[in-house]
């Protein structure tokens, strides 16, 4: 690892007035102090916000909940009412990375994970990702593992939460503090597709710092599922997965969210089938022809023209074992 | 280090290792890992991959299983921390190690140190309450020689004594 200084501020003010952008904020570490050690990632300072009060899980006014940064992912998935309301972000949670890992990272440090694609990991290979302009050999070379929707000629990576997935269908938001004040934003608009500036993942500025993500008040406590495809059954990212919740009136969806991960730079929500299918009959019919609408874009590369159909196929039954039903295959 | 960024090279720290109380002078960069193994001589804690991804060097740290690889020992200034080599009582071995000895629950034992603490996190955390779920809740952990079904039986088997449910 290349030196680097070290702070431990004890207020969220204290630690705002240190950042900037050659310092990192650290929590859990799993995923920076791998970056460094790879030389990927190489900050002056860091900024352990261990210390600062962000590890409360609260209710808010509306029936929600609002997570503190620090809360690590294991306290997360295994918060009573977590478990009680919000089973997608616990089947999310708990599908990814170990159980140490787990122990130690934090709910805010899950957004800001990044890509694990092997170009932009070695730093002895060109990647727009880490030095803007030099090129991206994963659009020509080892692609499987990569992005067919959304992706630009600059690049073709993913994002590799299983918990962002999750936090994108149910419609969180993430709350932040800058030195010049406090911002709410959207899950959809936090994370940003790589266009002409994939050094970019989210749209957080140098000063700014999660400091919670709020939940909506809970409407999938009863049918959502969490599905993740991957080459071995545990620890492992996800070649596609899907969240899938839904709210069932009868045989009818009267609502329904679907959001795709190991598809896309963010996590992908597939409105599309989403406005397909709200207010219909649940049926497999209808479910495939959404399936297919969600991948219409679709823009596979050369190892990884499988994901089109593994993505569609795994909607299908994500929403089937959502909605409790034992159905799989489109 | 930049010139504009002074910083003490070292941060002193107080450590509570396997029962002793340690004051300890670390530099930002050092892991926990190397802290352990290259500061203290407890080599029982291994360099895997040095990564994450293998759990040889998973320790517990205030009682949680931790990857020590990827945690800065300076930012365990106050904390409690139990090695492979705190986990007996005396001449007398932990249950979880014994299980391992009892399923000859290893080839080579690279990654047995890092397994044994895991298996203790695990019990600890009152998560698992079957097979599957100690597969699951030990997948943090390679093991090269494929002794996995061994590994199995042992926590299975140790499982209750170490904190956990009998699966």
């Amino acid at each position: 690892m290349t030196p680097f200084a070290y702070s431990k501020p004890s207020s969220i003010e204290q630690a705002l007035q240190l950042a900037g952008p050659t310092a990192r904020f650290i929590a859990g570490g799993t995923n920076l102090l791998d970056l460094m050690k790879e030389n990927v990632a190489r900050p002056e300072r860091i900024i352990d916000i261990t210390g600062l009060p962000l590890r409360e899980i609260t209710a808010t006014a509306d029936g929600g909940l609002l997570i503190g940064a620090l809360v690590s992912n294991a306290d997360l998935a295994w918060h009573p009412a977590i478990e009680r309301d919000y089973p997608l972000l616990v089947q999310a949670v708990l599908a990814g990375a170990s159980p140490q890992l787990r122990n130690m990272a934090s709910t805010g440090g899950n957004l800001l994970q990044r890509t694990r694609c092997h170009y932009f990991y070695d730093s002895t290979t060109p990647c727009n990702k880490r030095e803007p302009g030099t090129g991206c050999p994963a659009r020509t070379g080892l692609n499987r593992n990569h992005a067919i929707l959304g992706a630009s000629l600059e690049c073709v990576a993913v994002h590799p939460s299983d918990l962002c997935v999750a936090l994108a269908a149910l419609e969180a938001r993430v709350h932040v503090r800058g030195r010049g004040g406090e911002r709410q934003i959207a899950f959809a608009d936090f994370h940003v597709l790589p266009d002409h500036h994939p050094q970019r993942d989210n749209c957080l500025e140098d000063d700014e710092l999660i400091t919670a993500i709020e939940l909506p008040r809970p409407r999938f406590s009863r049918h959502a599922h969490y599905l993740k495809i991957r080459d071995r059954a545990s620890y492992a990212f996800a070649l596609v997965s899907v969240a899938a919740a839904l709210e069932l009136d009868g045989e009818r969806i009267g609502a329904i969210r679907v959001a795709l991960g190991g598809v896309a730079h963010k996590p992908w929500r597939a409105s599309a089938a989403e406005q397909m299918l709200n207010g219909q009959p649940l049926t497999q019919a209808a479910l495939t022809n959404a399936a297919a609408a969600a991948l219409r874009d679709a823009r596979p590369l050369a190892d990884n023209r499988f994901k089109v159909q593994l993505a569609q196929r795994a909607i299908v039954r994500a929403v089937n074992q959502a909605a409790g039903r034992a159905g799989g295959v489109a | 280090m930049t010139q504009n960024n002074p910083a003490p090279a070292s941060h002193g720290i107080s450590l509570l290792i396997n029962g002793e109380q340690r004051q300890l002078s670390v530099p930002p960069w050092l892991t926990l890992l190397d802290l352990l193994r290259e500061q203290l001589d407890l080599i029982g804690t291994k360099k895997g991959c040095d990564h994450g991804q293998c759990g040889a060097c998973t320790v517990l740290r205030n009682g949680r299983r931790v990857n020590a690889c990827l945690t800065l020992a300076v930012m365990c200034d106050g904390d409690e921390l139990t090695t492979i080599e705190g986990l007996a009582d005396g001449d007398t071995l932990h249950p979880m190690q014994q299980a391992f000895i009892t399923h000859d629950a290893f080839q080579c034992g690279y990654c047995t140190p890092g397994q044994i603490c895991s298996a203790v996190g695990l019990a600890r955390e009152g998560r698992a309450h079957s097979r599957a779920d100690i597969q699951e809740g030990m997948s943090g952990n390679l093991c090269r020689c494929g002794a996995y079904s061994n590994i199995l039986a042992a926590v299975e088997e140790a499982l209750p004594a170490s904190g956990g449910s009998r699966p």
